[in-house]
């Protein structure tokens, strides 16, 4: 019972001590909060569903922060993860009949042989190159998919697989837990040593290597991890919807993770997540159902919010906010809220 | 076959090649990925449209008003959307996308999404060794060639096109010696979007009009732009030329090439890259570091 107590002593220690110091962190922990009791104030199959879809693809947004925002190499070809785990997943489950469980983490592990497949040869481009070059392989897989329909079904893609579960609820209560832990991973991955060394090859990669980095090794790294989170993110859509069809590689999925990541603000994480979480359900739900616009200009609606708000804020909107409400201090590096005058932590002054 | 192979070939190279050098131009001017390049291009095609076919104006006519509106369009959305976030490479992406979308959406809601086609400036057709070509293939390669040599003499001859080189090769440098840089990048903006107009107007009349018409030439561009080498013309030009047959050559011979021209095009790209990583005719920038 006493251990018990000791616990909780320490969980509510390390949640006022580095948790409520910030009003970033405190909503983060709000938000997680509330997806994972929604289901409590309504179940309507169709909110339940918006937010199931936006968490996966919070966890394919946030996975292309992890390879792109941190080391730089801007992907154009990120469906590709997506698009490979879902077919993956899709034609296991059908052709095999694997149940979800087996077939999702094997989707995850074909979007990491693909990460490999395209790390290798981009090891070399650089900059523009690389962006464009990554681009092309959705679209040099897009062509064989149509050019094979026997395998693949082409344009219809397969569909009539298993479902994640019989139940929307318990789908919801599969996608949020995994949004949230695998963000959580991610967040971990990029604020331990790992993390540092892709913000040091992006910053300056020669210089990285001067310093006795492996930079190939920690490139490939990039691209394993970010197919993988990104492949768990396909196999889980291929599953939720019951089928895994062309629109998994468009060039119009790539451009819209992009778009997700930018608006949130990169190189953060739970920034990707935040726009996702934002605009997925702004497009797919408020506008349609709220304010009375013909879904055909959703598109047209979405493009002008993000329009707006990069104009006024470049950087994307959670690097926004925290530079309005956070302040980095001097001496211990450590995140502080704006209106203090000393730093938390080591009472250095702020400022 | 090889005949028919030939003339689509040249049509399709001539079209990249002048959409390329546009977007290679404001690349190397502006170090600006405009993805928005070929939306302007199918903008160009759909307002010949509604001017020619919906308001009776003249076919020429209308592809000249049809220019200059979507020059101005151009000039406007890179002086008040890209030019104010140019520095956060991301954010430009973002933003060229963005313009791109609220064009396809706007001739979405304004067209519909149905095919529409509008008439041959010049109709009839010639006979070459049993294959018809078209008149308007011959006009439409003709001022691809007037147009290239055209953009290669402003560049090479011009006080202006020198002036525009020099920014493309040192932004600082040039500003020193006197060239208004922001000006400059007016101006290739202008142009570009220019040229891409001009392509729209001339492909509109060989091919069916529909509001996604702009992604595929996109990545093929991309592509083209790569292959070639980024920032160099010549490049641009036989990039074109060896994608535009290569896509060709794969729709008449292999079986459901329709499918695969891409996916072969795009597999030439990177196998190009991978042995050149700069491209063919690459121009190595200066290391931008800091």
């Amino acid at each position: 019972m006493s251990v018990l107590a000791a616990y909780i002593t320490r969980a509510l220690k390390l949640l006022r001590g580095e948790v409520f110091v910030l009003p970033s962190r405190t909503i983060v922990l709000l938000v997680g909060i509330l997806l994972l009791i929604f289901p409590v104030f309504s179940q309507e199959p169709f909110i339940l569903r918006v937010l199931i879809l936006a968490a996966i693809f919070a966890i394919f947004a946030a996975s292309w922060d992890l390879l792109s925002g941190f080391t730089g190499r801007i992907n154009f070809g990120h469906a590709l993860f997506f698009g490979v785990a879902a077919y993956t997943a899709a034609l296991l489950n059908l052709n095999l009949g694997l149940a979800p469980w087996a077939t999702i983490p094997l989707g995850a592990i074909a979007a990491v042989v693909a990460g490999l497949i395209v790390g290798i040869p981009c090891l070399r481009l650089r900059g523009t190159y690389l962006a464009f070059a990554t681009l092309a392989f959705p679209l040099i897989l897009l062509g064989v998919v149509y050019a094979i329909p026997n395998i693949t079904h082409g344009e219809l893609g397969i569909y009539g697989i298993d479902s994640l579960s019989k139940s929307r609820v318990v789908s919801y209560y599969i996608a949020i837990p995994s949004m949230i832990v695998l963000g959580f991973i991610m967040w971990k991955i990029t604020d331990s040593k790992i993390g540092l060394i892709f913000h040091a090859i992006r910053e300056d990669e020669v210089t990285a290597r001067a310093s006795g980095i492996n930079t190939t090794r920690y490139k490939l790294l990039a691209f394993c991890l970010s197919g993988l989170f990104a492949g768990i993110a396909g196999g889980l859509y291929a599953h939720f919807v019951k089928a895994a069809g062309p629109s998994t590689l468009e060039l119009l999925l790539s451009f819209q993770v992009i778009i997700w990541a930018v608006f949130g603000g990169i190189a953060t994480i739970y920034g990707p997540i935040a726009g996702v979480l934002i605009l997925y359900p702004l497009t797919e739900y408020v506008l349609t159902r709220y304010i009375a616009v013909a879904s055909e200009a959703k598109t047209l609606i979405f493009a002008f919010i993000v329009l707006l708000v990069l104009l006024f804020m470049p950087q994307g909107l959670t690097t926004w906010l925290r530079d309005k409400t956070e302040k980095i201090c001097p001496r211990c590096k450590l995140q502080n809220v704006a209106w203090r005058k000393k730093c938390r932590v080591c009472t250095a002054d702020l400022d | 076959m090889a005949a028919n192979i030939i003339v689509h070939g040249l049509v399709s190279s001539g079209i990249y090649a002048l959409l390329a050098v546009g977007f290679s131009l404001i690349f190397g001017v502006a170090r600006i990925i405009n993805l928005s390049h070929t939306a302007f291009y199918m903008l160009a095609a759909y307002l010949i449209y509604s001017l020619a076919s919906a308001a009776g104006l003249n076919l020429y006519l209308s592809i000249i008003i049809a220019i200059v509106i979507v020059i101005v369009v151009g000039t406007i959305s890179y002086k008040l959307l890209i030019a104010r976030v140019r520095h956060h490479e991301a954010t430009t992406l973002i933003v060229t996308i963005a313009i791109a979308v609220i064009i396809q959406e706007a001739l979405l809601k304004g067209f519909g999404g149905g095919p529409r086609s509008i008439p041959k400036l010049i109709s009839g057709s010639i006979d070459i060794f049993g294959v018809t070509v078209l008149n308007q293939q011959f006009l439409t390669f003709g001022v691809v060639i007037l147009l290239l040599l055209a953009t290669w003499l402003f560049l090479m001859r011009t006080k202006s096109g020198v002036a525009l080189r020099a920014t493309a090769q040192d932004r600082d440098v040039a500003n020193l010696m006197g060239i208004n840089v922001p000006r400059m990048e007016m101006l290739t903006m202008a142009m570009s979007v220019g040229l891409a107009a001009i392509a729209g107007a001339l492909v509109a009349p060989l091919s069916v009009l529909t509001p996604g018409m702009w992604a595929h030439p996109l990545v093929m561009i991309l592509a083209v732009v790569v292959l070639g080498g980024l920032g160099s013309l010549k490049g641009s030009l036989i990039g074109a030329i060896i994608l535009g047959f290569a896509e060709n050559l794969v729709v008449f011979l292999a079986p459901s090439g329709a499918f695969l021209k891409t996916s072969v095009a795009l597999t030439i790209m990177i196998i190009v890259i991978l042995i050149k990583p700069e491209g063919l005719f690459g121009i190595v920038f200066e290391e931008e570091r800091g």
